[in-house]
């Protein structure tokens, strides 16, 4: 068997923790294949990041190159199938982030490759677990072929830790002129002092039971910042244009699974369920006492958001300054 | 110009999915299916390029069984031209399905095709990017935003990703996968139901297609999800802060 080779994405010079999740689910299947696990590093200027990931115990295959300075899927796409090929990889892993989700796909078809997207278990050799119609249903499937491709959910692993001295080894690529159309031209960064979705351990959501954005202002974001939350929203409320879609939670947005998760004025929808329905702690404040929320959470409060809110806040508050 | 926006006939997602007591699949019996929700943001981008550009065509197309036509009508009524349903029956993975509507592309030539990010069924989000690089198409997936030069030989492309919004350019052509935000479709009209009746609709059995469909990812079975308990009415916030704080220690 050849080795694991692992995606390490890196975003404005840092390693977000999906990416120390990645490197956690490789070592996991590196055990379970019983091949080796490395790791492929693109972009320019990335000594700093290269020493880092070593940490963790891998061999670091460093691509420098200006060319990838800027993530761009086809780009990337060539360059991580060639690595890939050139060192053997059997499997190569990535979280399904943004880019996990745009580049794998295609380094899968750069290989001949199946792929298994979003996977919460890794079974054995070939075999994974991942959710499939919003999570209702776990689907077991097999990847048939000398090389795979998977992406993992960032909140079915632990993060990797330091624990290890690896060792770096520069690798040229070369990308042809055909991987070379899209051009990056910016990035506009939601701007929050708050923790990232993904990575918060506690989260504070609201539905459209919040009925505007400036109840989003009002009401929820107090409570948000009492308890060092995220913000996060569910589809219906991202429709409505209350929040910035990068704050949906669930089938189609960003899949959490925090300590703490409080549901606020939502009822439940299917496809909401399937983001936080992991979360540690589910606390749902909905008015109406039939909301299918109410179903998956350990602490049900019947009330008016409107009045409960800024009571829930103000205890906390209470609570934290004693 | 020629767009192709490709549409999956999958379950109602307001629709209760069980997972069979044998494990071999879902209960389909009684179930409701439309458009994938995705899909239908493509096809309502492809028809606002069309009402900006005169002579612009709108190309449907669809694999799998022949009640695909449903989803197809659909789409024709909203105001898509024509459509191409490639019969499939047996199970298909994202690859297949790429290297099939990777010979669709070659037979239609069109200048841009428009996506869903993802099938609300297979959830793969895998099919776009796939087809791209078979293609050696530059992509722009999870898209809020599109614009076209122009020249319309390039297009600038919002994408929704980690932690805020990305500007992408890329030539055409080339293949673009909506996200949530890119517009709100539209219903179909009763007039347009009735044109709908009379566009073309050719049906192509994938056999004719010459293509490698055999799929590398195999579904082995499917289970329900663990089933979490319902958890514990409580009477005021004061109740719930302390519980909170004393009982599930999270704040």
């Amino acid at each position: 068997m050849g080795d694991v080779l692992v995606f390490a994405e890196h975003q404005r010079g840092k390693f977000p923790k999906t990416t120390l999740v990645a490197i956690h689910a490789s070592k996991e299947a590196a055990a379970k294949i019983g091949g080796g696990c490395c790791a492929a590093l693109l972009g320019a200027g990335i000594d700093a990041l290269a020493h880092e990931l070593a940490e963790y115990g891998l061999k670091v295959y460093a691509v420098d190159d200006p060319a990838l300075e800027h993530y761009v899927a086809d780009a990337y796409a060539a360059a991580l199938g060639q690595l890939a090929k050139e060192k053997g990889a059997s499997l190569v892993l990535a979280t399904a982030t943004a880019v996990g989700k745009d580049l794998m796909p295609r380094v899968a078809v750069r290989l001949g490759a199946g792929m298994a997207s979003d996977v919460i278990a890794i079974e054995g050799p070939n075999t994974y677990k991942r959710p499939m119609w919003a999570g209702n249903a776990v689907a077991t499937v097999q990847l048939e072929g000398d090389i795979q491709v998977v992406t993992v959910r960032g909140t079915a692993f632990d993060a990797a830790k330091k624990d290890g001295k690896g060792s770096i080894e520069k690798a040229t690529v070369n990308i042809d002129a055909s991987a070379r159309k899209m051009q990056f031209v910016e990035f506009a960064e939601t701007k929050s002092d708050r923790p990232v979705l993904t990575e918060a351990s506690i989260v504070v959501s609201g539905g459209r039971g919040l009925k505007s954005a400036e109840n989003f202002t009002k009401v929820l974001e107090p409570l948000v910042d009492v308890l060092g939350a995220a913000m996060g929203a569910t589809r219906a409320a991202v429709d409505a244009g209350y929040v910035p879609n990068d704050l949906q939670v669930g089938q189609t947005g960003k899949v959490v699974a925090p300590e703490l998760y409080i549901a606020v004025g939502i009822s439940g929808a299917i496809q909401h369920l399937a983001g936080m329905k992991d979360s540690k702690v589910i606390v749902a404040i909905n008015k109406d006492e039939e909301a299918p929320i109410f179903q998956v959470a350990d602490y049900g409060l019947v009330a008016d958001l409107f009045k409960a809110v800024p009571e829930l806040t103000e205890e906390i508050r209470k609570l934290k300054q004693a | 110009m020629k767009i192709l926006v490709t549409v999956k006939r999958v379950p109602d997602p307001n629709s209760t999915i069980k997972v069979k007591p044998d494990g071999s699949g879902i209960v389909t019996e009684g179930l409701k299916y439309v458009i994938n929700p995705f899909d239908e943001i493509a096809i309502e981008e492809g028809l606002r390029i069309k009402e900006r550009l005169a002579g612009t065509e709108v190309v449907l197309a669809s694999i799998g069984e022949k009640a695909a036509q449903e989803q197809l009508r659909t789409g024709l009524a909203m105001g898509a031209d024509r459509a191409v349903l490639i019969l499939a029956d047996g199970a298909l993975d994202s690859l297949a399905v790429a290297r099939i509507l990777q010979k669709v592309v070659e037979n239609e030539k069109p200048d841009l095709v428009l996506m869903g990010k993802q099938a609300i069924d297979d959830d793969s989000n895998q099919a776009g990017q796939m087809l791209a690089e078979l293609l050696g198409w530059p992509q722009a997936t999870f898209a809020s935003k599109v614009e076209l030069d122009s020249g319309q030989n390039r297009v600038t492309v919002v994408r929704e990703v980690d932690g805020g919004l990305e500007t992408v350019r890329m030539p055409l052509p080339a293949i673009i996968t909506a996200d949530l935000r890119l517009n709100e479709p539209r219903y179909a009209s009763l007039p347009g139901i009735m044109k709908a009746r009379k566009k073309e609709l050719k049906e192509i059995p994938l056999a004719e297609l010459g293509v490698d469909a055999n799929p590398k990812l195999k579904l082995l079975r499917v289970d329900p999800p663990p089933k979490r308990q319902a958890g514990r009415k409580v009477s005021s916030v004061q109740e719930l802060v302390h519980l909170l704080h004393t009982e599930a220690k999270v704040i």
